[in-house]
């Protein structure tokens, strides 16, 4: 599965990218005709898409809030797609106006295009790696930058870990990047859900199947398990828009329409 | 523009329907204060659903620290669009280019909105131009955004394109480079047996350049020494059912040589699994290979002639037993050379090497092409093997062909070395015998073929066989025997035919084996020779006859017989032979005029051998000398004459064959004939051997023959019947009327 680092990866513009079809979701068009025909078809099987994508990004956004509140100012933003607006490292500078960022994605694309948008800002870097390969991951000379001082880190796994299948054992993966993060260190994670509508997730399901990054939804307990080893900071695993809202309004009345699940974690 | 129109606003058709001049001032004053209340009602009423319908959707995504101030600035322009003279549109426009800048992008939002705008009271009928205004600015400013998002995604695929092609240019070049430069030789081919691509190391491996391989088909480069199972390997790669196979090579280089290489394979599929392409990797073994083969060919040949060895020759023998075929026979030529012995002890080792090799290589020669192996099994003894054997014609021919190979004489610097050879012949079925079995059996054939007479090959024979294996017995026992005392000595008369008076007798050792039973020297001075157990026996031997000659010189006076003592090759090269003789003359009393020694023409073999001082040194004791079996071997003329000796005794065989229906009896005298006069101009006596009639006898006697010795004369006989013969001639002084002629 994971490819040697000295075979590059290459940039297939023929087939749907999980990055720009996520950027169309969001209203953005940073995203080329192939994106927008499977976002198109997805949204049409399943009207509520756009809002669960936004309520995915209302959550990364509170989540970041939370972690700089609480004093970290590092981040690592695995699966971090193409930032358009609301990126971390500008929630985070919010707070904590030194934040650090490391931004992480597979899709050459998104990389390129990170690394165009950031390349005036001395405090982001953006690493082309892939989660899977986590060794590899963990060893990137930015990557080791960020660790290097022990302090607490935020490691952010936003609507990624459903990319990765159960053959490529994200335990192992979320393990081995325990293992790297320094006490105090903050786990952000959300993930498509078959909870809440299971009526739409096959379907769904069946559409990514023909990108690059087939979809695995996963039940609330499959992505608590993730959080071994972590502390769960309340209010737990959740609906997205359930976990810490702005206010109560903003949950919306039906928050398990938005099928993803999202929480966060503390290393003691 | 809206703005010009504004801006130049003094109250005109366009303007405010309330600010219409000639109302009463009251009226006006009141009028504004209530529409200020409502208008200050409506505005309050609109910033509230404008705030609301910015933080559902999109906006929950936006952070508060963006949102509050966007919301608040967006309604501020609104409410300045709508309310503030003069009237400025573009405000509105702005308001929407805001909510683009921070992704309101979802066209939901713009309805939204516009009904929103819509809904409030505005003055003078400015709603729809603020609501145009809103939308026009929200789709300019989105149209903007979408063109430069897509500028900017494109940018980055581009970009991420170009890099992923540098990527892939250096990921090519680094491949390229180890392809390139490896100097393990490599090669591309398809599963048609195609080569596609090699590298350098390839090339030269088959001493060209890559582009030498081009064009050329796997299959094409079969070699005969290639291992079994090597092609079968490869066709089951090509054909997906294995991954890769290794074996060791070789194959032709472009100038013809081989070259030898460690060749591993390996299948590379296609995503289906599809066989697709075949990689070759080849490491050029050849010096490592030759070492293994010069170690093999140094453990299994002889390093002076450069045939297999004994080793080898038992290891294909026993190859050959292993699971033989229920009729196929094989053949063994078992090949002694005869005389080698002498040319070692003469000329020196050296010349004895020379000679081994020269005839080696004339074996080698002769057979090699007709498919059969030489070997040579030690000493100058060589063995012909006869794989597949036909039948005993073609193992006979094999014999035959070693005794031509090795008819010519060998030249070796100034000699020139007639070198003989005898076979034993042995041809089997292969399930009738055992390896052991059938070497032992060659080579007791051989010495059949040896007692029979140089030069010739015998075939073997089942009995004789089992006779010769008793002959085993004898050399085993041998050795204690003549302590045992189980030799005695018979004496054969010599006569004189013009006297036919017995001037001599001839000392023949015989052996009585517990076994066997009195056996002559023909059945075990050779093996005698062999082990080297003629030294003491010829001591023996002389030593026994000396003191029988004494006795009767003792009792007969000038009657008693010369005696006649056998010398083997091997007693007349030793350096104490004149030793030996002079202690035993002197210690039996015998006069040295007494003794005639017998040596075969094969003792002395040039001008400058050792063994000729000491026959001269015999010769000056007074010994006489005698050459034994005159023509039947050695017969080197020259030499001859510088021989010291004073009577050549002709063969038996001579005389026989003038019996022989199969031979010309008038020649056979001539040659008799021939070697008499020939002795008789060398100054030489004359005895004839095996004379077995009176005919013979007198023929001879005419031709001037002086001696001679056989059955009609007398077989070899115990000493008493001597003695008797004496005794009775003394009486009778007469000849021997049997004789049949008169003196």
């Amino acid at each position: 599965m994971a490819r040697p680092n000295w075979v590059p990866a290459g940039t297939d513009l023929d087939k749907p990218n999980a990055a720009r079809v996520y950027d169309y979701y969001l209203g953005g068009s940073h995203n080329f005709e192939v994106d927008r025909q499977m976002a198109r078809k997805a949204i049409e099987l399943w009207p509520d898409l756009p809002k669960i994508m936004r309520a995915n990004r209302a959550f990364l956004r509170r989540a970041t809030q939370f972690a700089a509140e609480e004093g970290i100012s590092r981040f690592l933003d695995i699966g971090s797609g193409i930032p358009t607006f609301g990126a971390v490292h500008e929630v985070a500078r919010e707070y904590q106006p030194g934040a650090r960022v490391v931004y992480i994605d597979m899709d050459p694309v998104a990389v390129a295009h990170s690394r165009l948008i950031l390349a005036d800002d001395p405090l982001s870097q953006v690493v082309d790696a892939d989660l899977r390969n986590t060794d590899d991951l963990l060893a990137r000379p930015e990557v080791e930058e960020l660790l290097a001082p022990g302090e607490p880190v935020a490691v952010i796994l936003n609507a990624v870990l459903h990319f990765v299948t159960d053959a490529d054992d994200p335990a192992k993966i979320l393990a081995k990047l325990r293992e790297a993060l320094p006490s105090g260190s903050i786990l952000i994670l959300s993930h498509a859900s078959l909870e809440g509508r299971p009526d739409q997730a096959g379907s769904h399901q069946s559409l990514y199947r023909s990108t690059p990054t087939p979809l695995t939804m996963r039940s609330r307990e499959q992505i608590t398990a993730f959080f071994e080893g972590y502390d769960l900071v309340e209010p737990g695993v959740v609906y997205l828009p359930e976990w810490r809202p702005d206010d109560a309004e903003s949950v919306g009345p039906h928050p398990e329409r938005m099928t993803g699940m999202a929480g966060v974690g503390r290393l003691s | 523009m809206n703005e010009s129109a504004g801006l130049s606003g003094p109250p005109g058709n366009d303007g405010p329907p309330g600010s219409a001049p000639g109302t009463a001032a009251d009226e006006a004053a009141d009028e504004a204060a209530e529409a200020a209340e409502t208008v200050e009602a409506a505005t309050a009423g609109f910033r509230a659903a404008w705030t609301a319908m910015l933080r559902t959707g999109h906006g929950a995504a936006v952070r508060p620290g963006v949102l509050n101030p966007l919301t608040a600035r967006t309604a501020d322009l609104l409410h300045r669009a709508a309310r503030e003279h003069p009237f400025r549109p573009e405000l509105a426009g702005q308001a929407g280019a805001l909510l683009i800048d921070n992704q309101f992008t979802d066209p939901q939002l713009l309805a939204d909105a516009v009904q929103l705008i819509q809904r409030q009271a505005v003055p003078d009928e400015r709603g729809p131009a603020l609501s145009g205004a809103f939308a026009a600015g929200w789709a300019a400013a989105l149209r903007e955004r979408t063109l430069r998002e897509q500028e900017a995604i494109r940018l980055a695929a581009d970009t991420a394109r170009q890099e992923v092609e540098k990527a892939l240019r250096v990921s090519e070049a680094r491949f390229r480079a180890l392809f390139e430069s490896a100097a393990i030789g490599i090669g591309l081919g398809d599963t048609d047996g195609n080569i596609l691509a090699v590298n350098r190391a390839l090339g030269e491996i088959f001493g060209g350049g890559p582009e030498d391989m081009t064009g050329v088909r796997v299959n094409d480069l079969v070699h005969p020494d290639d291992t079994p199972g090597v092609w079968e390997a490869y066709e089951e790669l090509i054909s997906g059912k294995r991954e890769y196979f290794q074996f060791d090579k070789p194959y032709y280089r472009r100038d013809g040589e081989v070259v030898w290489t460690h060749l591993t394979v390996s299948l590379i599929r296609d995503d289906d699994g599809a066989p697709l392409y075949q990689v070759a990797m080849l490491e050029d073994v050849t010096d490592r290979y030759r070492l293994q083969e010069r170690l093999r060919h140094q453990a299994t040949h002889d390093p002076l002639t450069g045939l297999p060895n004994r080793a080898a020759f038992f290891e294909r023998l026993e190859k050959l037993f292993e699971e033989p075929e229920p009729d196929v026979r094989f053949g063994l030529c078992y090949v002694d050379l005869d005389g080698f012995k002498v040319v070692n002890d003469s000329l020196g080792h050296d010349m004895g090497d020379q000679l081994l090799t020269v005839v080696a290589r004339r074996l080698e020669n002769a057979l090699s092409p007709l498919g059969h192996m030489v070997a040579r099994l030690g000493g100058d003894e060589f063995v012909v093997l006869l794989e597949n054997c036909r039948g005993e014609q073609e193992a006979v021919a094999a014999a035959k062909t070693v005794l031509a190979a090795l008819t010519k004489p060998v030249v070796i610097g100034d000699h020139r070395l007639a070198v003989g050879a005898s076979v034993g012949v042995l041809e089997r079925r292969i399930a009738t015998t055992t390896p052991g079995a059938a070497v032992r059996a060659a080579d007791l054939t051989l010495y059949r073929a040896k007692e029979a007479g140089r030069g010739r090959w015998t075939l073997f024979d089942p009995k004789e066989n089992a006779r010769a294996v008793s002959r085993y017995a004898v050399s085993v026992r041998m050795p204690a025997a003549l302590d045992r005392g189980e030799f005695f000595i018979d004496y054969q008369p010599m006569v004189d035919l013009a006297s036919g008076a017995m001037t001599g007798v001839e000392a023949l050792v015989r052996w009585r084996h517990p076994q066997l039973g009195v056996l002559g020297p023909e059945e075990f001075v050779g093996v005698a020779e062999e082990t080297g157990l003629i030294m003491p026996l010829g001591r023996w031997v002389l030593e026994q006859a000396c003191e029988q000659a004494a006795d009767w010189v003792a009792r007969f006076g000038d009657r008693a017989p010369k005696l006649s003592v056998n010398l083997a090759v091997r007693q007349a090269r030793n350096a104490g032979l004149v030793g030996d003789v002079e202690r035993t003359l002197r210690s039996t009393g015998l006069d040295p005029s007494m003794l005639q020694l017998e040596i075969t023409e094969s003792t002395v073999v040039g001008p400058e051998d050792e063994a000729l001082k000491a026959l001269h040194a015999l010769v000056d004791m007074g010994v006489s000398l005698s050459v034994d079996d005159f023509g039947t071997g050695w017969s080197n003329l020259a030499y001859l004459r510088d021989l010291p000796v004073s009577n050549l005794k002709i063969a038996g065989s001579f005389v026989g064959d003038l019996h022989d229906p199969a031979k010309d009896t008038h020649l056979g005298w001539r040659i008799v004939s021939g070697l008499v006069s020939l002795a008789h101009t060398l100054g030489l006596s004359v005895t004839a051997e095996g004379v077995e009639s009176r005919a013979d006898a007198e023929r001879l006697r005419l031709m001037g023959c002086d001696l001679a010795q056989g059955w009609h004369f007398g077989r070899p006989a115990r000493p008493a019947e001597i003695a008797r013969r004496i005794a009775e001639a003394d009486l009778e002084a007469a000849p021997d009327p049997e004789f049949g002629y008169e003196s």
